[in-house]
């Protein structure tokens, strides 16, 4: 974009208008039972609070039902903002949906493509089935995937941000590996791994050796003590199941 | 254009000081002009290795302030005539050592030797990285124990990511593995570390294993560099590290327990 022209030579610029983008979660809904919506909503923020807090989110209503799509956006609106999260925009919606985020200052975002809409089986009557599935953000499907060759030396520390991360070496004692998204790591894991860090408790991590002094997924870890002798130096892959890390061999 | 060699470590007292007398000295006996400098400002001891420490008038520091030349800091072996030595300086302390100033230092030292030895101190802060910035081989030494292989492995991340190679994304530091200090009677019955399992938490072509003799000591009380006892184990050991590096092909004597005719008979 070009810069604004200055009225008067004599005066300093102070805009600038810039093009950027950024990656964001949206929440699509399903169905448009409210309470429910706000019971699988507060269920899921409480798995990774600190990664909702402030959260911007963009609202999704393209995969409502016909049934469904009569919607009390305003009430979702609230439900969100009760629960920390910063909902910005709107898309997939009718246009009384579009009405109702206009009166709530969002924005109106561009629908992924009408034939998704289209594609969609009606769903079955039952309003009382009609879920509201919080959509994860998927911080590992923001960016490519981090590949690292060379051996990882005690005292490096490597953080691949919004993907996941490949390792085809061996990460030494006293290395630190993070990732948002998945961890592999090819070779001998001695240092510390650290899964799904921005909370997405469906990360894994994945090793050929496991030697680890802490592993870690979405906050939940476990020191190389309190492992079991019968995992140690396997082939291994860690994850969570209802707040527990499992280590099972591979 | 001179090769510059670091002999680097992390750990402190592993025998890096006995490493760069005792290569340096090989070098020059095999015809190739050879410096080598401490970089331990402070806590100098290669002087003492060498044997030259009554001769010390101007020291790195020195030159580096620009109190002397490089000519009047350079004291010359009387044994071999290849072989120079760069002391550091005792009174002062390693704020003195700037990158520039060593930098050019080196740049003067290329144009007449072939190989610049650089006698790192211990530890990662300015004086061991100063050594090592404007290496292109680094030997690290390193003892079958783990405090060393782990200190040495924290080295090897440095010299992949603070070297002038590594900023200037040039070929990295060739890495050599030198294990001292390996004593095989006490791999055997588990009590240290072998060579194999040193090798595979770092990673790193070795480039000899040298044995723990009770001869090092004798030869550093004396200011003579292991090299030259022809009678030690660990001298030879020095003298197939500096021929290997030269590129030739020499087997490794060194890791295993020499059997007397009785030992091979018998067994274990």
């Amino acid at each position: 974009m070009s810069a604004p022209q200055k009225e008067n030579p004599a005066e300093s610029l102070l805009i600038e208008l810039k093009s950027s983008s950024f990656t964001l979660p949206i929440l699509k809904l399903f169905g448009n039972d409210l309470a429910l919506i706000g019971e699988q909503l507060s269920r899921t923020v409480e798995q990774a609070p600190d990664f909702f807090r402030n959260t911007p989110i963009v609202i999704d209503l393209s995969p409502l039902a016909e049934e469904s799509r009569q919607i009390d956006f305003a009430g979702v609106v609230s439900l969100c903002r009760d629960l920390g999260m910063v909902p910005i925009g709107m898309r997939g919606g009718n246009a009384e949906h579009n009405h109702s985020a206009k009166a709530l200052a969002m924005a109106i975002l561009a629908d992924r493509s009408t034939k998704h809409r289209a594609a969609q089986p009606p769903k079955p009557a039952a309003p009382a089935e009609a879920e509201a599935k919080n959509d994860h953000p998927p911080p590992s499907a923001g960016n490519a995937t981090r590949l690292i060759t060379q051996p990882i030396r005690s005292g490096q520390r490597v953080h691949a941000e919004g993907s996941d991360l490949i390792v085809t070496a061996h990460v030494s004692a006293g290395a630190e590996i993070i990732a948002d998204g998945h961890i592999h790591v090819y070779g001998t894991l001695r240092g510390r791994a650290l899964a799904g860090a921005k909370g997405d408790t469906t990360s894994r991590i994945f090793c050929n050796d496991l030697q680890a002094e802490l592993i870690a997924i979405a906050g939940q870890y476990q020191v190389s003590e309190n492992m079991d002798d019968s995992i140690r130096g396997l082939p291994v892959q860690v994850y969570l199941e209802n707040h527990s890390l499992m280590i099972h061999p591979l | 254009m001179a090769r510059t060699i670091v002999v680097t470590s992390g750990k402190g007292g592993v025998g890096k000081t006995t490493t760069s007398a005792a290569i340096a000295m090989g070098l020059a006996r095999k015809g190739h002009r050879t410096v080598v400098i401490d970089f331990d400002v402070g806590l100098r001891n290669l002087d003492l290795v060498m044997g030259c420490e009554r001769r010390v008038v101007y020291d790195l520091v020195n030159v580096i302030q620009g109190e002397a030349n490089i000519r009047q800091a350079l004291i010359r072996d009387k044994r071999c005539e290849e072989l120079y030595v760069l002391p550091a300086s005792q009174t002062r302390d390693k704020e003195a050592l700037s990158k520039e100033g060593i930098g050019e230092i080196l740049d003067q030292l290329s144009g007449d030797f072939e190989y610049v030895v650089c006698d790192s101190p211990a530890g990662i802060e300015k004086g061991a990285t100063l050594a090592m910035y404007y290496a292109d081989d680094a030997f690290v030494v390193t003892n079958p124990e783990v405090s060393s292989v782990r200190d040495s492995d924290r080295m090897l991340g440095i010299l992949a990511s603070k070297s002038r190679r590594a900023e200037s994304n040039e070929e990295p530091i060739k890495e050599y593995l030198l294990l001292n200090r390996y004593s095989p009677k006490r791999v055997k019955v588990g009590e240290m570390l072998s060579v194999e399992d040193v090798q595979e938490i770092l990673s790193l072509d070795l480039l000899g294993v040298i044995p723990e003799s009770k001869t090092v000591l004798n030869s550093s009380n004396a200011g003579i560099p292991i090299i030259l006892d022809e009678k030690s184990d660990a001298g030879q050991a020095y003298v197939d590290v500096v021929a290997r590096y030269l590129g030739e092909d020499v087997p490794h004597r060194f890791i295993n327990d020499k059997k007397g005719l009785l030992g091979r008979l018998f067994g274990g």
